[in-house]
């Protein structure tokens, strides 16, 4: 198991490596094969009045007159070493992994990303409880009551769900629950864990069931679709024919033989909502690494870009790392592989 | 089956109507007590609405985005200037008053406007005594001084304006007090004594008093500076104080005790805190307004198309909107330098061919977008003179005088060029496809050409060499003045010499050097009535040469709150004035 999960975790080293790589030619070799200067690309960083000298000051402050494989170079070595940034009246450090500082807000990238990472954190946990939980529980009751008047409501649950999009459900959610009739908070509200757990739970509440009706409508239909192909296995016939009680035939044995499918997705869903649930940040202004990197591409920020890229691929790199442990744990017939 | 269809009906019925319940009923959406005066759109428009002097409170603002800095030395935005005036003070300040007394420079750390000498090429100015920071330390002259070097730095700061670097006589290879420590710069600033301060310009320039209402001569305490850092950390000279600043989230801004009233003849200071949250969802934004969790929206560009839809059809919220016409033109260049525009009367094909209406309409129509525009210069610019060189019938277009032009440009059967816009504007495309159709009328075949919104200046609509190659005979294009004058309005956009072969410019298609000169010689009449009659003669001159077509004058609908006292729209910003606002 040990040799496994190095061998793993060296993998998902050389990963990210790609992913930093990849977005870096993507901010900077993209532009230059459509004919961009580095006075062009500087640019985007100066005001509306600003003289030719300013763009050029620029271009050399941010690096884009060095080939790419300098910038690159310089900006792993400040990751893996550290680095100093000159602010004008002083120079600040910046000790390791330093992912630089903001083209625009000149606000260092690392401090900010951990700082956010608990929103989206508090975001994504809640609303994948809340979406495991009814997602499989209406699966369950859907598959045993196949056909039924709840298993076909289910299905249309099911299916609004995934198809009103975020962004409406959001604001709708806003619009009758926080303003029209105030039982939750406006947007842009959050108190951390730390500070009160009471109002971290209810700033989050409707974010959370609004994320959470997009997936738990596909962990429904997954969750009955496995059921039903696992409770006509033989060995669910068994059990009930050695006299177990339902429950135990249903849990025990039907539904942990549907979770491996469910377990999977979740690792990479969850991993992808680490990166930050991008819509739901937005509409309900939370300032979490979704925002921030919506921020970042909207405004060239590749230090900011580079940043949650990097977190997001590290996340769904480790998710899958232990769905795939996990795997062990949930199906004895892997164990026994 | 039939049971499953009557539920997915009921279901979607349901849906239906809540969505119909949202969209329509906002009659009873914070509304509640108008207050000491009834809700009247425009109200706050000419006058001020709800006047009060009720102190206390908090007004509780929202961004839709981030601050570009709060560093006063650096910040480019209307409503940051609008706003800086709470934490800081400079030299002179537009004047906290509705309708065209906006428009008046007052003194602000300064005690008078400046005295010009040298035909305007010295501009001096005194200090009012017993301005503090807030720290306890006394503001003096040094302080403004060092604010302004510090800005020129461009290295540190390449986003703020860049005037002063241009205009002062800073010492050769002066780059700001950081790269240049030490080195005199007296040769562009003196202080002669703590409460004077001199400017040397390289040339004489009548308006430097506009110059000195900008956010860079805001006191900035040399041993308290960070450089780029500052903009965390900046020291207070106005009547409030930064507190709990969170970057890229939130801050409150709570009262300076080092601030004295009898210093400051300008400011009410009424609340007590202002809370201001960032990047808060835009259509939020409007509903948190319309449902009083929020006072203000400090971008001050107006409702979402959304809140608008809603508000609009309302009388009761269109009750509580003001819509002023803002100092910002939206227009098309005829750029010369692509044939057949090199022809003037294929210039004038388009001016006398477009239907302007059809402008307005892309733009949002008569409330949301703008008022039509015949001039370059906006009403709000003093020296605004009204004429339409190219009048025709409801300002749709007149097709015959059009064809008339296209053949006297040798051009009877049109021809065909592309009009560029920025893709990230719905409303510069719907622009181009109304050239588009409306000019295929006259044989004209326009192809709309978007580019991406971040270089397009750079690379693209402002690039000479890419104009010519790519055919770009139109540029959407746009423009607001950094202050309602006729030097803050034009000289970015009408003067040839800041056109540039590597692009950047927002001057895509005036190159007339007799309009250079008219702005040279306005730039330096220092009698207020002639320079503004000389800024009127170019505007007329420009239009002569058919090389712009002024689309609309920008228009916003602002949604008031309920909670607010001293609402009034201030000229100069074009959005609501931060400075004088009061809670009920």
């Amino acid at each position: 198991m040990i040799p496994y999960i190095i061998r793993r975790l060296i993998a998902a080293a050389a990963l990210l490596v790609l992913v930093s790589i990849f977005t870096f030619s993507i901010f900077y070799l993209v532009p230059r094969w459509a004919g961009a200067t580095p006075e062009t690309l500087a640019t985007r960083y100066v005001g509306r009045t600003a003289t030719a000298e300013t763009v050029a000051l620029t271009a050399e402050r941010l690096g884009f007159n060095d080939p790419f494989y300098q910038q690159y170079g310089n900006w792993a070595k400040t990751v893996v070493l550290g680095g100093e940034f000159d602010m004008g009246a002083q120079k600040v450090e910046c000790s390791a992994p330093c992912l630089g500082y903001s083209f625009i807000t000149r606000q260092a990238v690392g401090p900010e990303l951990l700082d956010r990472a608990p929103v989206t954190f508090s975001l994504a946990i809640g609303a994948s409880i809340i979406w495991v939980v009814t997602g499989v529980s209406i699966g369950v009751l859907s598959a045993l009551r196949r056909g039924s008047v709840f298993d076909r409501g289910a299905m249309i649950f099911a299916l609004a769900g995934v198809s009103m999009p975020i962004f409406w459900t959001g604001l709708m959610g806003l619009t009758f629950f926080a303003y029209k009739w105030p039982i939750f908070v406006p947007g842009g509200t959050y108190t951390p864990f730390t500070e009160n757990p009471l109002e971290w739970a209810h700033a989050l509440l409707l974010p959370w069931m609004t994320l959470s009706l997009l997936f738990s409508a596909q962990y429904a239909r997954l969750t009955r679709a496995g059921m039903l192909e696992t409770m006509n296995e033989d060995y669910v016939r068994t059990a009930r024919a050695k006299g177990l009680r339902e429950n135990r035939v249903v849990f025990k044995h039907g539904l942990r033989g549907a979770l491996t499918p469910i377990v999977t997705i979740f690792g990479l869903d969850f991993g992808l909502l680490i990166g930050g649930a991008v819509l739901t940040e937005k509409v309900f202004s939370l300032n979490g690494l979704g925002k921030y990197a919506i921020d970042g591409i909207t405004n060239n920020d590749l230090p900011k870009v580079l940043g949650v890229t990097l977190l997001a691929a590290f996340f769904v790199v480790v998710c899958n790392l232990i769905v795939d442990l996990l795997y062990a744990v949930v199906d004895p017939r892997v164990r026994t592989q | 089956m039939r049971n499953t269809r009557w539920r997915v009906l009921a279901a979607l019925g349901t849906v239906a109507a809540l969505t119909l319940s949202a969209c329509g009923g906002g009659s009873s959406d914070g509304d509640g007590d108008g207050g000491g005066a009834s809700a009247k759109a425009n109200a706050a428009v000419s006058g001020v609405f709800n006047p009060s002097d009720k102190k206390g409170g908090t007004i509780k603002f929202a961004n839709s985005g981030d601050w570009d800095t709060l560093d006063p030395g650096e910040t480019y935005y209307g409503y940051s200037w609008n706003f800086a005036r709470l934490y800081g003070r400079s030299l002179l300040m537009f004047k906290a008053a509705p309708g065209d007394a906006s428009n008046e420079l007052v003194p602000d750390l300064a005690e008078d406007l400046g005295k010009p000498t040298d035909g305007g090429q010295t501009w001096t100015y005194k200090l009012r005594q017993g301005v503090k920071f807030e720290d306890g330390t006394e503001v003096t002259a040094k302080d403004v001084a060092y604010a302004v070097a510090r800005s020129i730095d461009k290295e540190t700061f390449p986003n703020g304006p860049a005037y002063f670097d241009a205009m002062l006589d800073w010492p050769a290879d002066y780059k700001g007090p950081y790269k240049s420590k030490g080195v005199d710069f007296s040769s562009a600033i003196e202080t002669p004594d703590d409460s004077t301060i001199v400017f040397h310009l390289k040339q004489p320039f009548a308006g430097f008093d506009y110059l000195a209402q900008l956010t860079q001569t805001m006191p900035v305490p040399e041993a308290k500076d960070k450089g780029a850092e500052y903009r965390n950390s900046v020291v207070s000279s106005g009547p409030y104080k930064f507190q709990d600043l969170q970057p890229g989230k939130s801050f409150k801004l709570v009262r300076n005790d080092q601030w004295d009233q009898s210093t400051d003849p300008n400011r009410k200071a009424l609340p007590d805190q202002y809370d201001v949250s960032l990047n808060v969802n835009a259509d939020d934004l409007d509903n948190q307004i319309l449902s009083g969790s929020i006072d203000v929206d400090i971008a001050g560009t107006g409702a979402q198309p959304a809140a608008l839809a809603r508000v609009l059809n309302d009388p009761a919220l269109k009750a509580k909107t003001d819509n002023p016409t803002i100092a910002r033109l939206w227009y098309t260049s005829i750029n010369p330098t692509v044939k057949p525009f090199d022809n003037i009367h294929c210039r004038l094909a388009v001016m006398y061919g477009m239907d302007r209406t059809s402008y307005q309409t892309a733009y949002g129509g008569p409330v949301a977008g703008g008022e039509l525009a015949t001039t370059i210069l906006p009403p709000q610019i003093p020296g605004y003179e009204k004429f339409d060189l190219y009048e025709t019938p409801d300002n749709k277009g007149d097709l015959d005088k059009a064809k008339q032009e296209l053949e006297e440009c040798g051009q009877p059967n049109g021809f065909k060029t592309s009009m560029s816009f920025r893709t990230e504007r719905p409303k510069e495309k719907a622009t181009a496809e109304a050239f588009q159709q409306q000019l295929a009328k006259i044989g004209i075949e326009v192809t709309p050409k978007g580019y991406p919104q971040g270089d397009y200046f750079a690379a693209y609509a402002g690039n000479p060499p890419f104009v010519v190659k790519n055919d770009l005979g139109l540029v959407a294009n746009g423009w607001g003045a950094d202050w309602n004058d006729g030097f803050g309005f034009l000289s970015q956009i009408v003067d040839s010499r800041v056109i540039r072969e590597t692009g950047g410019s927002s001057n895509t298609s005036v190159r007339i050097p007799e309009v250079d000169q008219m702005l040279d010689e306005a730039q330096v009449e220092l009698d207020q009535g002639k320079r503004e009659a000389d800024w009127a003669a170019i505007d007329r001159r420009v239009m002569e040469e058919a090389v712009i077509y002024p689309g609309v004058f920008a228009k916003s609908v602002l949604l008031r709150s309920d909670n607010l006292t001293n609402v009034f729209v201030n000229n100069s910003y074009g959005m609501y004035d931060y400075m004088e606002m009061g809670v009920k």
